[in-house]
Parts: structure tokens; C-alpha cells; sequence
């Protein structure tokens, strides 16, 4: 288990204050000035070394993103934090405003810094009234004691953090329909490229991170980037924030080590799954997007990147979502194809119609009212669906159905079996 | 794609709409924080004040009012009033209540919440309370999973939900009482129910036991 001299936020639960007081106590803000005076190309240097990848979901080497914006620009260039947190699952960014607004604020001064941005703005979701309102207490204070704005910490760089706050639709946590929607329109992704290293905000060369991202990132400089690589797995470094939701004991965000064993992490820190783990019926590892496991895998998967993509899964956003054998797991994930269906933005046709489509099937087979060929055919318009949209959504919309069938089909096919039985015998009564 | 705006009270739609001096305030604090002739940026935060200064809704004055004081054409701001599920084109009760029903709530029991909701006000999901009082409708995933079931009443966020503290959280409202908000259970914000089983040290000085300690 992660020690606790290891964990970067370290005031997960809120049991500090999440103000610049308690953030100068837990060392936030120390020696930032130092951080920027190792210049641009050092830093980036240090976060690709740390092996840090993103952490909303793509899992892309952060240092490396970084390093795609130009070297020098005329004019503005912006770093856009994406807080935007709405995948199913995921309510890790949460915890990081709330309860440690200034890791994410020094982050925003330290990674505009080394992408040569003249200003940050943070995107929050709109429902985050209050996460939002300590974020911007943090930047109120920020301002106030030099840490950023004109001359920041007294390293001789200028840059502005700005809130902006969303009002409500999950397909702005996808970068260039958050950038749309930061420029006051509504949130449909645009077609790449051009990339918004090149292309972003206000057409000016943009990099999108997410909050846990950022956050790191000033503790990575300050502890250097060996310490995080040398956490977790190769290419898979560092910590993470878990939320485990679902049907465990108790349900929590919790730092971990990456690669922890996804049954140690919820025996450790949740209470176990509900009845034991042998009451498990699958797990959902990375957020509403990703493929389910079932039990027999979740026995032994490790909790990173690589790991989770090995067995068809992925761990996006860390958002364990957990399932014992109550669960009715074809309406499970019915309900999440009815969220896609109301997510998808109506830009793209296969996405537009499939969405729809997908949920109206998945539907009829939560009640086993179809033939079996039409798991088939199901199937055939996920494939159709993914890949070929502007956006992931359609992908994400496509992926928990094909993970039902690969690991649920005979469930899936029992009752369309005992549905047909059903109707047989009705229909034979009604004969007699 | 944002959701049918279908709910609501009757409520005349007004003819005129313009911001009240503290809103126009801070609408100039807001459009200043993006560049010079993108004050269009603005127009989501614009929205959700003028939103808020007429109830926890948005008639077309309002919205026409936002696009011109931005400059932009007036079919604009509603292409964005009515992409985004937060704005409300129709009218809404006081307590605007949204229960998340996506599936990590479901697995924790948001149809009980639901269901709640329905028995205590008598309305069905899209509709308003007789006396204006209270709006029910279900929502997509409001980010606060560890804490499922959960919902949503105007900012606020009511966490760890069961059919009864939910019926006593709309009984409290009902009352004019401002019920705590956040998990209703007893627990600590997204720390396990047991107590935490990290940062012991820290949950010690706050005067919290940590998990497994007698």
C-alpha cells in the first residue's frame, strides 16, 4: 500500500483547510520560483521523465503533449484545464477543487509556464457550484500574495488564471467541445486537425489538461521526477485517485499507487464488495466508457494503463464501478447506453441515430423481447459507431455494450430464450 | 443533446427583462476575463446569472437581453441556452429537484429516491407541485458517484440518499428549513464510512479515527 508520505493529496477527505494557509502547510507553493527558473524545456523534460500520463481518461504522456506546443508564438497561447468531470463513475476532480484548490492553481502557473501560455482557464462543470467557489477563492488568493498574475512568485513571467463555469453537458469534457464551449457556443468537438497545440482557443496554440494532470504536477518538481516514476509500474508511474463506486461496503476516493491489484484496492480501502468478494459479478475500471471485467479477471487485474488495456478494458478515468450479483448487468448497462444517447451532441450521424438505436435494443434486451441474431446485428452497429464519429463519444457509446457480449452473452441470450419460452406457452393457452 | 425543457408551473413569460445593478456588476467582472472582442466567451455565465435573477429560468427576453448586450446575434445565445441542460426554458419551482438516476446511483438505489420524491410531492418526473413549491426530474451523472444515491436541489448536493432522509430532506424544504447538505449518512465528504484508511495522521489532528483504530 501507498505510504502516506507518499501521497500527494493529502487533503483528500477536506480534513485541513483547502485554503492557502493549509496549502502553504502541506507545502504548496514552496520554492515555485525555483521550479520556473529550471526554464521551459526542463521542466517538460522532468514530466516526460516522471512518466506522468494523462489523467482524464487517454492516458498520454503529459510531458510529451506539452512539448507539441510552439516554441514561440506572437501572441496569446493557453493552457485549458479540463474540469469538466462527468463520466459516470468519476468524481476524483471533486476532490482536488474542493479540498485542494492551490495544487491545481500552482499546477496551472507551473504547466503554462512550460508550454509558453499567457493564461490558464479552468473549465468546471456547472454543477460544481461550490467546488467552482473554493477553486476561485484559490485564485482570489493566489492573485493577492503575488503567487500568480503579473510577475509570479517573482520569477519576471506574467499569466492569469481565469474560472469558467459550464452548464451542463458531458460532451465538453471532450477538448475541442470544451474549447467551443469556452468560446460561447454550444459544445460540438471539432474536426482534427488542426490540433489545439496548433489551433485551440481563440484559434491561439491551446493545450487541454485534466485537474489531476495539473495538480501533480508541482509535487512531481518539487520531489522530483524519480520519485513518481519509481511508483507504480513501468510506464505506468506514479499514483492515482481511485473513486469506487457501486456495490462495495464503502464507497470512496482514495490516492493509490498505480497498478495496485483492483481486489486489493477495494478489500484495503472500500470494506470489500458487498456480500464478499466471491458475491462479485463484474467491475467497470476506468469509468462509464470502458469495457466491464468479470469476476474471474478482476481476481488478479492490476489498476494501470497497460494492465487494464491487456484484458480489453482501460483505466480512463479510475472510477471503479462495482457490481455483486444482484445487479441486473443488462440493464446496467442499458442505462448507460441511455446516457450516451442523451450525451451525444447530434454532430455526427452514426452517433446522432446509433446512440439511440443502440439504447432502444439494449432495452428490449433487458427484457429478452428479441431474437438472438439481433446480438449480432447490436454488435454490428457498435462497430459501425466507433471510429467513425469526430469525437470519442461514439466509441465510448459502443465499448460497455461490446464488453456485455463478450463477457454476458449467454445471460443475454437466456432471456431472450426464456422470453420466447414465455410467449410460446401463452400462445399455445390462448390456442387451447 | 440537452433535455426536453417540458417542466414547469404556469407562469406568464414575461415582456421585459435587463440585468439589476449588482448582476450588471458582475457581468462586467465576467466578460473581462476574456480577450478584447471575445466577449461572446461570456455568454454561458451570462446566461446563469440572468437565469438566477428570474427564478431558475430563462424567457426569451432574458435570453434576447444576453445576446444583445453581447453583441451577439440573438439565435446564438438560444442555441446555447437550449444546448446545455442547466438552463431551463420554462419555469421551475423554488426547489428545483434533480435526482440523478445514471448507473452508479441506480446501483445504489436512486429509484428509491425517485420514487421518494414522487410519493412525497405527489408529481411525476417533468412536473411542478400545485403550489409552485418543487420541481422533480431526473438527470444524467452529477459527478458525485462515491457518494450515490445522490441529488441535486438548486446548488445544492444531498449524497448517500435513502427513501427516508430523502422525504425528510423535502419535508425540511417544505418547512422553509435549510436541511445540511452533503452525505446524509453520517460520513466524511468521499472518506469510507469506516473512517479513512489513509492520511491517518492528518484525520487524527481533525479529531476523525481512522479506520480499523478502536
Amino acid at each position: 500500500m501507498l505510504r502516506d508520505e507518499d501521497r500527494i493529496f493529502t487533503n483528500l477527505y477536506g480534513f485541513e483547510s483547502p485554503f492557502l494557509d493549509g496549502a502553504k502547510a502541506r507545502g504548496d507553493w514552496s520554492g515555485t520560483k525555483e521550479i520556473l527558473d529550471l526554464g521551459r524545456d526542463k521542466i517538460i523534460d522532468l514530466v516526460k521523465e516522471s512518466g506522468l500520463r494523462g489523467r482524464g481518461g487517454a492516458g498520454f504522456s503529459t510531458g510529451m503533449k506539452w512539448s507539441f506546443m510552439p516554441k514561440t508564438s506572437n501572441g496569446p497561447v493557453y493552457l485549458v484545464v479540463n474540469a469538466d468531470e462527468g463520466e459516470p463513475g468519476t468524481c476524483k476532480d471533486r476532490e482536488i477543487m474542493r479540498h485542494d484548490p492551490h495544487k491545481l492553481i500552482e499546477g496551472c502557473l507551473i504547466a503554462g509556464f512550460a508550454i509558453g501560455a499567457t493564461a490558464t482557464y479552468i473549465y468546471i462543470r456547472g454543477e460544481f457550484y461550490y467546488e467552482a467557489a473554493n477553486v476561485q477563492r484559490a485564485i482570489d488568493e493566489a492573485y493577492a500574495s503575488g503567487l500568480i498574475g503579473k510577475n509570479a512568485c517573482g520569477s519576471g513571467y506574467d499569466h492569469d488564471v481565469y474560472l469558467h463555469l459550464g452548464a451542463g453537458a458531458y460532451i465538453c469534457g471532450e477538448e475541442t467541445a470544451l474549447i467551443e464551449s469556452l468560446e460561447g457556443k454550444k459544445g460540438q468537438p471539432r474536426n482534427k486537425p488542426p490540433f489545439p497545440a496548433m489551433a485551440g482557443l481563440y484559434s491561439r496554440p491551446t493545450t487541454v489538461n485534466n485537474v489531476e494532470s495539473i495538480a501533480v504536477v508541482p509535487t512531481i518538481l518539487r520531489r522530483g521526477a524519480s520519485w513518481f516514476a519509481n511508483l507504480g509500474r513501468p510506464k505506468n508511474s506514479g499514483t492515482k485517485l481511485f473513486c469506487v463506486s457501486g456495490h462495495v461496503n464503502q464507497p470512496a476516493t482514495v490516492e493509490e499507487e498505480m497498478g495496485i491489484p483492483l481486489k486489493e484496492l477495494i478489500e484495503k480501502h472500500c470494506g470489500g464488495v458487498r456480500g464478499g468478494w466471491d458475491n462479485l459479478l463484474a467491475i467497470i475500471p476506468g469509468g462509464s466508457s470502458v469495457p466491464l471485467l468479470p469476476k474471474e479477471i478482476c481476481d488478479t487485474v492490476l489498476m494501470d494503463f497497460d494492465s487494464l488495456r491487456d484484458v480489453r478494458s482501460g483505466l480512463g478515468t479510475a472510477a471503479v464501478i462495482v457490481m455483486d450479483k444482484s445487479t441486473d448487468i443488462v440493464k446496467a448497462i442499458a442505462r448507460l447506453s441511455k446516457f450516451y444517447m442523451h450525451e451525444s451532441c447530434g454532430q455526427c450521424t452514426p452517433c446522432r441515430e446509433g446512440t439511440g438505436w443502440m439504447w432502444r435494443v439494449m432495452e428490449r434486451l433487458v427484457k429478452g423481447q428479441a431474437h438472438v441474431e439481433e446480438i449480432d446485428m447490436l454488435l454490428d452497429v457498435t462497430k459501425q459507431v466507433e471510429g467513425h464519429t469526430i469525437c470519442a463519444l461514439g466509441d465510448a457509446a459502443a465499448w460497455p455494450i461490446q464488453g456485455l457480449m463478450r463477457h454476458f452473452r449467454p445471460e443475454v441470450e437466456r432471456r431472450i430464450l426464456e422470453y420466447r419460452t414465455r410467449a410460446d406457452r401463452g400462445a399455445r393457452v390462448a390456442a387451447e | 443533446m440537452s433535455a426536453a425543457h417540458s417542466h414547469g408551473p404556469a407562469v406568464a413569460e414575461p415582456t421585459s427583462f435587463e440585468f439589476t445593478a449588482e448582476n450588471i456588476e458582475l457581468a462586467k467582472r465576467i466578460i473581462a476575463k476574456y480577450p478584447e472582442g471575445r466577449q461572446q466567451s461570456a455568454v454561458m455565465p451570462l446566461l446563469d446569472l440572468a437565469q438566477r435573477q428570474c427564478g431558475g429560468w430563462l424567457p426569451k427576453v432574458a435570453i434576447d437581453y444576453v445576446a444583445h448586450y453581447l453583441d451577439m446575434a440573438p439565435i446564438r445565445a438560444l442555441e446555447v441556452a437550449s444546448f446545455y441542460t442547466m438552463y431551463n426554458l420554462k419555469p421551475v419551482g423554488k426547489h428545483f429537484v434533480q435526482v440523478c438516476t445514471t448507473t452508479p446511483c441506480w446501483l445504489r438505489g436512486s429509484d428509491e429516491v425517485l420514487h421518494a420524491c414522487e410519493s412525497r410531492l405527489g408529481i411525476k418526473p417533468g412536473q411542478t407541485t400545485a403550489d409552485g413549491q418543487f420541481t422533480v426530474i431526473e438527470v444524467e451523472c452529477l459527478g458525485a458517484c462515491v457518494n450515490a444515491p445522490m441529488m441535486q436541489i438548486g446548488d445544492d448536493f444531498y449524497e448517500d440518499l435513502t427513501a427516508e432522509t430523502t422525504t425528510a430532506i423535502l419535508d425540511a424544504l417544505a418547512r422553509g428549513e435549510k436541511p445540511a447538505t452533503g452525505p446524509q449518512n453520517g460520513r466524511i465528504r468521499a472518506c469510507p464510512s469506516g473512517g479513512p484508511t489513509t492520511l491517518t495522521e492528518s484525520a487524527l489532528k481533525a479529531g476523525v479515527k481512522p479506520a480499523g483504530q478502536a
